[in-house]
């Protein structure tokens, strides 16, 4: 009885964080002196140890008119993102597609309660922004980090061109 | 000359042997596509120096495309130029699709009265060519297939499935899923049996502007298997052929097979 107490106790304690957590995340896109600019297409996703991927988070492209699969055509430019997701996904997925952003800081938000990041399993996990622009360049940005996470310490990487500061905060 | 030429690139259709320092090749525009339409243009053409068509088009009366569900789809906008063929497909289906140019024909010699006679044809246009009393004949077959495999979404296997004739690319690694930095392996067949010691030759695109072909030349294994580490992305061509005495043609007695294939590695 008292060994059961205690496995309860434990399962409460190691579910409990995971169920409260919150995923932030900061993406800045920066503002470029080019004499073409197109907003980025961006893809930001999670995926484990064998690059499979583990969470799908946002997708940002051209969606414009009602016709079907509008903006679509370019999504392959997102190449890593493509080739481990995109292809297989019929566009748009509802809570992770959206229209592609301008220049700035863009902050998002998951509550593990969201079902995406419910699936996550303890464990490591690469968190990836990959960025491509029209008549511009393409960059992917990688954040390691484990899962749960035990502080709420932010993650800070930058990108070269494409890209600014990402920063991943996780709060237990 | 320009006979020699002529009879070059009939003996592509015929026989690729003929002519070894040229290849034969397709080259789609994409190979990875998305988007409610996508389509692909794909030259088609005969040259040494890959992908540049600067010598003879590639005959499309062979052109067979097989869609994702494994029917075949029509081509379009068929037009053959001075140094290259083009065509277009549009990729209604999600899934891969095989396109490729086969060509199967015959080669026939004989003497009649103390002299040596020579055909080239197709199985259709063989019936009477040979005359009574013609002595020394010998017939031979000749199966050839040029291809390149393009993707609209996820890459699919249907398309891929062996037709049992001739040589063919089985996917272990999926042709529309390659990238630089990694290794891709895929299993020969010929007849749609597997095929061991085959010799395969693979040289990357861009051959103008550097000083040497760079080719790879790898071997199949027991199982018709082979890998090949891709050094860098681009469109690579491979190429392999064989000969045996498998012939479907009643009194052949040899058996060209070739196969050529246009695959492109992604980068990472």
């Amino acid at each position: 009885m008292r060994t059961f107490s205690a496995w309860l106790v434990l399962l409460v304690m190691g579910t409990a964080p995971i169920a409260a957590a919150e995923l932030s995340l900061d993406v800045e896109i920066p503002r470029l002196d080019v004499s073409e600019y197109h907003r980025p297409y961006v893809a930001i996703w999670v995926q484990d140890e064998d690059q499979k991927v583990a969470a799908n988070l946002a997708v940002w492209y051209q969606i414009r008119g009602s016709r079907k699969g509008h903006g679509t055509k370019w999504l392959p430019d997102l190449r890593q993102w493509w080739r481990r997701s995109g292809r297989g996904l019929e566009m748009p997925v509802d809570g992770i597609s959206s229209a592609t952003r301008p220049a700035g800081k863009h902050e998002l938000k998951f509550n593990t309660a969201d079902s995406e990041l419910a699936k996550l399993k303890p464990g490591k996990y690469t968190l990836l922004v990959e960025a491509s622009r029209e008549v511009g360049g393409r960059e992917l940005v990688e954040i390691s980090f484990e899962w749960p996470k035990k502080t709420a310490e932010p993650i800070k990487v930058r990108g070269g061109k494409e890209l600014g500061e990402v920063v991943l905060t996780i709060t237990p | 000359m320009i006979r020699t030429a002529l009879f070059c690139v009939a003996s592509f259709v015929a026989l690729s042997s003929t002519c070894f320092a040229h290849k034969v090749w397709l080259r789609p525009s994409q190979t990875s596509l998305s988007g409610s339409e996508p389509w692909v243009t794909v030259d088609a053409a005969v040259s040494n120096d890959l992908f540049y068509f600067n010598h003879f088009p590639l005959g499309l009366d062979g052109l067979v495309v097989i869609g994702p569900e494994g029917k075949e789809v029509a081509a379009q906008n068929e037009s053959v130029g001075k140094y290259r063929s083009v065509f277009d497909v549009a990729l209604e289906e999600q899934g891969t699709y095989r396109i490729a140019v086969l060509n199967k024909g015959m080669f026939a010699s004989w003497e009649e009265g103390g002299e040596r006679k020579r055909w080239r044809g197709t199985p259709a246009t063989f019936d009477g060519v040979i005359p009574e009393g013609a002595t020394n004949v010998s017939i031979s077959e000749s199966i050839g297939r040029v291809e390149t495999f393009v993707t609209n979404g996820a890459p699919t296997g249907t398309a891929l499935e062996s037709t049992g004739e001739g040589i063919e690319l089985a996917p272990v690694s999926h042709p529309n899923d390659l990238y630089a930095g990694e290794e891709g392996t895929f299993q020969l067949l010929v007849n749609g049996k597997p095929a061991p010691e085959m010799e395969i030759e693979i040289i990357q695109g861009g051959t103008r502007y550097r000083n040497a072909q760079d080719s790879a030349r790898v071997k199949t294994d027991d199982e018709g298997k082979f890998s090949y580490k891709w050094p860098e992305a681009g469109m690579y061509w491979l190429s392999t052929s064989k000969n045996d005495t498998d012939t479907s043609i009643p009194n052949a007695t040899q058996r060209r097979l070739s196969y050529t294939a246009t695959l492109e590695v992604l980068p990472q």
